[in-house]
């Protein structure tokens, strides 16, 4: 099921959740909701299921208008932070209670129910109380719950938060393979950027109600559409300088000039943000790019994590293991083609 | 250890558990007077000092009272009264409690805030427009005399809110997502969830029906709708003082809420502790 959402906006009050959000969700993707705490990601979320209104705009299931069906007729799987899952049922009653409500025959709800409790794994506990099982146990009903009736669209609200690293990964891997053997089209919210770029077709990032960017995670991580999703991506977060263009280089404030071929085309004058992320800066003996002075290094192993002075400014780069750099020590960095942008620094639109 | 255990036993320890044994003592000993009471003869209970222990176990007292006033009748129309009580106030109260706690409507606040405002009115005020309801809804002198004035409860309403609003929203939502209607999801999420204090309110809701008194006398008077206290008081007034009968009669009255106390001992007393209900 292709879901469009067309110049969505909700208001609550006087604070505006998300604005004129609009999107295109290919049919049978698995999409993150992505971006900071409060930035109308689960909103939105709660806006695609029906449990909140939309103050304007269009949602289309396929080519149905159904910004104005209530929750019950939209035909959506929803999973909750925390489960929700009914107490006093069993895993098999919780699993059934959607198709109860839809009138199904017991015979065949409970097949339905036992293929779906195969699905997720949890086909020896049907006869358990919630309170019996583990976090991750919880999550896999509910997620059997959400799928039973055969939704549309399948939405996961913060899905993992609740969850112990470990097992965090093993569900999110678990996530990505129930939706690829069920094709359903899914959406996800998460404020995780790795849990995002690691499951996902395509991540929407949101800041203050705003989509910033939706594409596929390489691309995002590649091609920044803006400063701010060039600093939310990427770990360690990517380094920010700033400067004023000048002479087809940038002049970092207090700090040397940055050589580069493709800063010629800018304006001179102009006021930029020069963000490099750590692994696209390498230590060269001809001349680089630009010089730097080493402050201090953190062996880890393969190789060493460096803060480096470029004037004031420090950067974290990547340096080899096998180099002996001592604090003080001056480095000729050269800046790779991939991980270097160059961004607006008022507007952080990206000029390069 | 087991030494050990026993030298731990504190005077403050001592002191508490015969604090409470004396208090049990002072609860208890009326219950006791009463039955002993029944078993008396009309001279023995009136001996000074007392006769703790009576001479005989035989049931003549309880047999002379049964045949002095109909107290099967009045049995069966506090039973009745009770139940219908009891039904129509937990159903009003499930579904006050749940709009009160999850629907939106205008002036729900408000509302809300004003049956709060009409619990703090004692009920002997409102005995007379009662009384005016009853007679002109025609029913004075019959059974639903004492069922129509208490088919609603904020109090028992407030408390069921409390629950209801401790029951997560995300559930509410879930059950929406699952097709759930609020009727439905009302029924079968909320009130068997709610089993534990429901539970607590029809057991308070029972005992405060079949003790009450004053209702009964005031809003009926023929005998054969006459409930057990307000029977066991027309019993005194009707038939002279025979403290030995009155008190088999009164034996016979409370044993079914004893039977109802013991089975549900447990259940009344978290409920009490737990929502710091009155009883």
């Amino acid at each position: 099921m292709k879901i469009t959402l067309s110049h969505i906006t909700k208001q609550f009050a006087q604070t505006t959740a998300v604005s004129d959000f609009t999107a295109e969700i290919e049919s049978g993707h698995l999409i993150a909701l992505l971006g900071p705490s409060g930035c109308g990601k689960s909103t939105m979320l709660n806006m695609i299921s029906g449990i909140l209104p939309v103050t304007s705009g269009q949602i289309l299931f396929d080519d149905n208008d159904v910004t104005d069906l209530s929750a019950n007729r939209r035909g959506v799987g929803l999973v909750f932070q925390n489960y929700a899952l009914y107490p006093h049922m069993t895993v098999m009653q919780n699993i059934c209670f959607p198709l109860e409500l839809q009138k199904v025959a017991k015979a065949e709800r409970m097949e339905r129910a036992m293929a779906m409790a195969k699905l997720v794994h949890v086909e020896e506990l049907i006869d358990r109380k919630p309170s019996q099982l583990s976090g991750g146990q919880q999550q896999r009903v509910a997620i059997a719950r959400a799928l039973v009736k055969n939704p549309n669209v399948l939405l996961l609200d913060e899905p993992l938060s609740n969850l112990d690293a470990r097992l965090r990964i093993e569900m999110r891997e678990e996530i990505r393979r129930i939706q690829q053997e069920t094709k359903i089209t899914t959406i996800f919210v998460t404020h995780d950027q790795e849990e995002a770029m690691s499951i996902s077709d395509k991540i929407v990032l949101m800041k203050l109600g705003v989509l910033q960017q939706m594409d596929v995670p390489q691309n995002l991580y590649d091609s920044p559409a803006n400063c701010f999703v060039a600093d939310f991506l990427g770990n360690p977060p990517i380094n920010k300088t700033t400067g004023v263009v000048k002479d087809g280089g940038i002049q970092l404030d207090n700090g040397p000039l940055v050589h580069d071929d493709r800063f010629t085309n800018l304006k001179d004058g102009q006021r930029v943000t020069l963000s490099i992320r750590a692994e696209a800066a390498t230590v060269t003996n001809e001349n680089g790019n630009v010089d730097c002075v080493v402050d201090t290094t953190y062996i880890m192993g393969k190789e060493s994590l460096a803060y480096v002075k470029l004037g004031d400014q420090r950067i974290r780069i990547y340096i080899p293991a096998d180099h002996e750099f001592g604090e003080g020590s001056t480095l000729h960095l050269k800046l790779g083609k991939r991980g270097v942008f160059v961004f607006d620094e008022t507007s952080g639109d990206r000029l390069i | 250890m087991q030494t050990k255990h026993k030298v731990n036993i504190s005077i403050s320890t001592i002191v508490i558990y015969v604090l409470l044994s004396l208090g049990a003592l002072v609860m208890v000993f009326p219950f006791y007077w009463m039955i002993t009471g029944a078993f008396k003869t009309a001279v023995q209970i009136q001996m000074f000092p007392p006769l703790w222990i009576p001479t005989s176990f035989a049931l003549d007292n309880f047999q002379t009272a049964l045949s002095m006033a109909p107290f099967a009748t009045y049995f069966m129309n506090s039973v009745i009264a009770m139940i219908g009580c009891v039904s129509c106030c937990s159903f009003t109260t499930i579904l006050g409690a749940f709009a009160f706690s999850r629907l939106d409507f205008p002036g729900k606040n408000i509302v809300f805030g004003l049956l709060l405002g009409l619990m703090m009115v004692p009920f002997e005020m409102i005995v007379i427009t009662n009384y005016r309801t009853i007679i002109d809804l025609g029913v004075y002198n019959t059974i639903f005399a004492l069922i129509v004035p208490f088919t609603s409860s904020i109090f028992y309403m407030y408390i069921l809110k409390g629950f209801f609003d401790s029951v997560p929203t995300s559930l509410y939502y879930a059950a929406k997502i699952d097709g759930c209607s609020d009727w439905k999801y009302l029924w079968k999420v909320m009130v068997p969830l709610a089993k534990p204090s429901l539970v607590t309110i029809i057991l308070l809701n029972a005992i405060a029906t079949w003790n009450s008194f004053l209702w009964p006398m005031l809003a009926v008077s023929d005998p054969s709708v006459r409930t057990l206290p307000f029977g066991l008081y027309a019993f005194v007034s009707e038939g002279g003082a025979h403290t030995e009968l009155m008190m088999a009669a009164s034996t016979m009255i409370v044993v079914p809420m004893i039977i109802l106390f013991m089975f549900a001992r447990k259940q009344i007393v978290n409920g009490v502790a737990r929502g710091g209900l009155k009883g």
